[in-house]
């Protein structure tokens, strides 16, 4: 079996700030080739910090970087040159023009014009009619997609977008999903942090969780929902109850405060769920139900879950 | 060598000059004209020749190298502490370019500027007064190395400044000062002994008398010490600017 290299490959990575505080703690992470990676963490957790030093904008205390096999410090240049980024900021050139701030970005990478190119991008995120604006006059979410286009004007391999949809309106975010999704069809890496814990379910193929400086769990996000979500069988009863019947007791249920309700909570990847025996002893008490639903726990129950655990 | 990314800075920086040329170019000469009316007409007509040189001729390499050095560190300082206002600067620190690279290309556009500037100061000049250009390689080494040097100390300005209150400081508090002190529009020799002296301390006093002896052949000191000088200071700058991005000093964390 062929093993293929990561395209960005984090090794023992600490970050100390002069006030002495650790941004990041020892960071190992590998990225896959290809795939879209979401990185959360809560607020300060390091999520920034550890783009800003992949991206060359934070020297690392200590640890090594390497982008495609080059060293993001010995090898800047190489390693730079394959890496866009979409910082969280909306940091943009107010008085430019949309065409001259994107052409900017794309010699600024080292790569000679190509108008071509910068039209495609320009039509593919939809700001071709806009590219004789000036960046001022244009909406937050517009503003947001300039970024997008600056960072990928010079043929990035890989990606970062950081918080890539924060302030952005409903629709445009998911025009956006679909732009990244698009992006990875044609081979780029794609790294996103987000709090929309949504975006990440929505997108990425692998999810990692740091907090407090460090990677807490790296994760495909299927298997991750498959080893830490948790289902809920919610039974919608016939005649509320005042409390549980001692003979379920042994289920574990929950009953709704209005009594109307039963919740039963198992675990996915257990090799039986329990679910025939609880029906079969739900009959035998004589309780009727009028309806049942069952929930999967969402990536965001997950993650509020893992984090809290660290605390 | 990343010349992309040189051109592509270098001509961000012109297209600045020209979205904004009633500040950058059409201000400088108005004000320079200004000085023309007061002291080369009105107060001039009162003082004697110098040298054997007219008063107003006397005034055009120190006005002229007034406007340099102001605009040279305005141009450049603002340069580079606009993206680190703004936050752009996030590109240009995650894009492959050098730290000479990004020298080369901010200084050369402040200093293209002043060059430019000087030499539109220069036309008006001689509108009003006959002029002479006795050395005119001298009188162009004389306004590269000035325009250059000053836009490197403009840039460390840029790159020092945490507000726009600081980026004015340095020049309104030391620059403007010892460039009137420097000899622009006297001759050091017109001052007691003492303060001729202590003008000599003042590094603006060589690049006025470099440049004033390229056009009339006459200077308050000798032309070489004036070059060596110019080069020192030059020297000193290209130093700072070096420690500034081997440290990563006020610019990455």
């Amino acid at each position: 079996m062929i093993v293929m290299q990561p395209i960005i490959s984090v090794s023992n990575l600490s970050k100390t700030y002069a006030s002495g505080f650790s941004a990041l703690k020892n960071i190992n992470l590998d990225i896959r080739r290809g795939e879209i990676f979401a990185l959360l963490g809560p607020n300060g957790a390091g999520k920034t910090t550890l783009i800003s030093v992949i991206c060359g904008i934070v020297n690392p205390t200590s640890g090594t970087v390497l982008a495609d096999g080059h060293d993001i410090v010995r090898d800047y240049r190489a390693a730079r040159t394959l890496i866009g980024l979409v910082p969280q900021e909306l940091t943009t050139d107010a008085f430019e023009t949309v065409w001259a701030t994107v052409s900017f970005s794309r010699g600024l990478f080292g790569k000679p014009a190509n108008p071509a190119h910068i039209e495609k991008i320009l039509k593919d995120l939809s700001l071709w009619d806009k590219k004789d604006n000036k960046i001022i006059t244009l909406s937050g979410g517009m503003k947001r997609r300039v970024m997008i286009a600056k960072a990928l004007s010079h043929e990035p391999q890989i990606l970062f977008l950081d918080e890539p949809t924060a302030g952005v309106d409903v629709e445009l975010r998911r025009d956006m999903w679909e732009v990244v999704r698009l992006l990875r069809e044609t081979g780029v890496t794609i790294i996103l942090t987000t709090h929309y814990i949504e975006e990440a379910e929505q997108m990425a193929d692998r999810v990692g969780v740091i907090s407090h400086g460090e990677i807490i769990l790296v994760e495909e996000k299927a298997e991750l929902m498959r080893k830490l979500g948790r289902k809920q069988l919610t039974l919608q009863l016939q005649q509320p109850l005042e409390q549980v019947p001692p003979a379920l007791s042994s289920h574990g249920l929950e009953l709704s405060e209005d009594g109307n309700e039963l919740i039963y909570t198992y675990d996915t990847q257990g090799e039986r769920t329990g679910i025939t025996a609880l029906l079969k002893d739900l009959n035998d008490a004589g309780i009727r139900f009028r309806d049942l639903q069952t929930k999967q726990s969402s990536l965001e129950e997950i993650f509020v879950n893992l984090v809290s655990e660290r605390r | 060598m990343n010349f992309y990314a040189i051109r592509a800075i270098y001509l961000f920086e012109m297209a600045r000059t020209w979205r904004t040329l009633l500040q950058s170019i059409v201000s400088p000469v108005i004000s320079t004209s200004l000085y023309f009316v007061v002291f080369g007409a009105a107060i001039g007509s009162r003082i004697s020749e110098i040298n054997g040189i007219s008063y107003g001729a006397f005034i055009v390499p120190g006005l002229v190298m007034l406007s340099l050095l102001t605009q040279s560190i305005s141009n450049a300082s603002f340069g580079i502490y606009f993206p680190k206002f703004v936050g752009t600067i996030y590109e240009l620190l995650s894009a492959p370019v050098s730290y000479l690279e990004i020298v080369i290309a901010y200084v050369g556009a402040a200093a293209s500027k002043s060059i430019i500037l000087g030499v539109i100061i220069l036309a008006t000049a001689a509108l009003f007064v006959p002029l002479q250009v006795q050395h005119p390689v001298w009188m162009l080494l004389f306004l590269v190395l000035t325009a250059v040097t000053f836009s490197l100390f403009g840039f460390i300005i840029g790159i020092w400044a945490r507000s726009f209150e600081q980026l004015q400081l340095v020049p309104l508090l030391i620059v403007t000062p010892l460039t009137f002190l420097g000899g622009s529009f006297y001759s050091i020799d017109m001052l007691p002994p003492f303060w001729r002296t202590v003008s000599l301390f003042n590094p603006v006093v060589y690049l006025v008398s470099g440049f004033r002896w390229s056009f009339f052949g006459v200077s308050d000191v000798n032309v070489g010490i004036s070059l060596g000088m110019t080069l020192v200071f030059l020297a000193a700058c290209l130093a700072a600017v070096w420690w500034i991005f081997r440290t990563g000093w006020r610019i990455k964390v």
